[in-house]
């Protein structure tokens, strides 16, 4: 059957799908492996050389040493992998949430206690640029 | 014969459990959320489940990117918390009840449902979280559990429909299971959240409440609607509302006994809405 698309018009939305999960499968696939208490130590210890087990693209590799997570999302990174990594740096879904979307982390937090994103103005690209 | 008795609707986000674990349950940020919880736990003691079919998504701990299931039954004796990256949960191990899995696996597969069958898996906040809302914190979880994963994470994810059919399909093979139990679904995941990129932080609690307006008497509404719309109004993440379908489509004719709301609870609007079968 025909495969929709129509996803990709909404704004600040990385859908993982085929695509975007065969390109980031060894980015993920390291995050994943930070669910191992001796895969930590490993890699606190030397990140170089653990990174060196997982083929990532030197663009991936960038992106994580950066820590930039919005980054991460665009080379297939998946969030629930991603956030592997924010857990093994002490932080909380709330400062990647604020830093993908580049506000600092107590407005973040104000934003959600104020009732969240709203999604009036948020649902599509195409109505946003028409006004 | 085993019987669907109750079935329960709630968000498991992982602050929760934390919450719960580290006894901040009922300091200024979570005790509206908690206090909402008592009258659901006051009810699930009344009900005792022998069972509990626990439908939730695996959040890349038991399973990964290297091998993607639509839908797996756990069918072992029991499931350990995962580590998560902070360690495991300090909550009960989840006793499963291996033999009705292996009669479910079996009858839904030939239903038609051609589930994939977990022999061994760990178990994430994902499924530890809806039994803290419902059980708070026992030295021992009351009931045995039967986990049922469906993919959330990887688009596309199983249609609204499908797993409403999953659940009325789930309805069938428990009632062919010849001990006597009282089994309980719950359904979990959600409400309107998304955790990733620059929309990150979204809640649209209209669309949670439309939700839950129509769970009850018109679930047909709520599982015609497609991808494209959850994840525009629910948020990405927001899509594991599916998950809910799966439970509403293993009840009859429920009655809404209980409900409660509450946002935020870290990024996610937080829902709960407990049903009993009229029948029952």
């Amino acid at each position: 059957m025909a495969i929709t698309t129509d996803y990709e018009d909404i704004p600040g939305t990385y859908v993982f799908n085929g695509r975007r999960c065969r390109e980031g499968y060894y980015l993920n696939m390291f995050c994943k492996s930070l669910d191992k208490s001796e895969n930590r130590e490993a890699f606190r210890e030397d990140s170089v050389k653990y990174m060196d087990t997982f083929p990532m693209t030197d663009k991936q590799r960038e992106l994580i040493e950066s820590r930039d997570w919005l980054g991460m999302l665009k080379v297939g990174g998946n969030i629930y992998y991603t956030f592997k990594l924010a857990i093994f740096d002490g932080l909380t879904m709330q400062h990647v949430g604020g830093m993908m979307s580049h506000m600092n982390v107590d407005d973040f937090k104000q934003m959600m206690i104020d009732g969240g994103r709203s999604v009036e103005g948020n649902k599509s690209i195409k109505e946003n640029l028409n006004g | 014969m085993a019987k669907i008795v109750a079935g329960v609707g709630t968000s498991h986000v992982p602050t929760i459990g934390a919450a719960s674990d580290n006894g901040k349950d009922r300091n200024d940020y979570f005790k509206p959320l908690f206090d909402g919880y008592d009258p659901a736990r006051e009810w699930i003691k009344k009900i005792k489940p022998d069972v509990v079919i626990l439908v939730y998504n695996d959040h890349a701990s038991a399973f990964s990117v290297e091998l993607i299931n639509t839908f797996v039954l756990g069918v072992a004796d029991g499931y350990a918390p995962a580590d998560e990256g902070y360690g495991p949960r300090k909550v009960p191990y989840v006793h499963g009840h291996a033999d009705f899995s292996s009669h479910i696996s079996e009858s839904l597969i030939f239903d038609e449902f051609d589930i994939a069958i977990a022999n061994e898996m760990n178990v994430d906040h994902g499924l530890t979280v809806p039994l803290t809302v419902m059980y708070g914190k026992p030295t021992e979880w009351p009931c045995k559990v039967i986990p049922l994963c469906v993919n959330v994470i990887k688009y596309p994810q199983p249609t609204g429909n499908r797993c409403f059919n999953l659940g009325k399909a789930l309805k069938k093979a428990v009632e062919s299971y010849p001990e006597d139990l009282k089994v309980a679904i719950f359904g979990t995941g959600g409400m309107s959240h998304q955790l990733q990129g620059e929309r990150a932080g979204l809640i649209n609690s209209e669309f949670d409440q439309m939700f839950l307006d129509n769970l009850q008497s018109k679930p047909e509404i709520l599982s015609g609607i497609g991808h494209t719309e959850y994840l525009r109004e629910a948020g990405s993440e927001g899509i594991e509302l599916i998950m809910w379908l799966i439970m509403r489509g293993a009840l009859e004719d429920p009655v809404e006994v209980y409900r409660h709301y509450h946002k935020p609870v870290s990024n996610t609007g937080a829902g709960l809405i407990c049903f009993e079968e009229r029948a029952s």
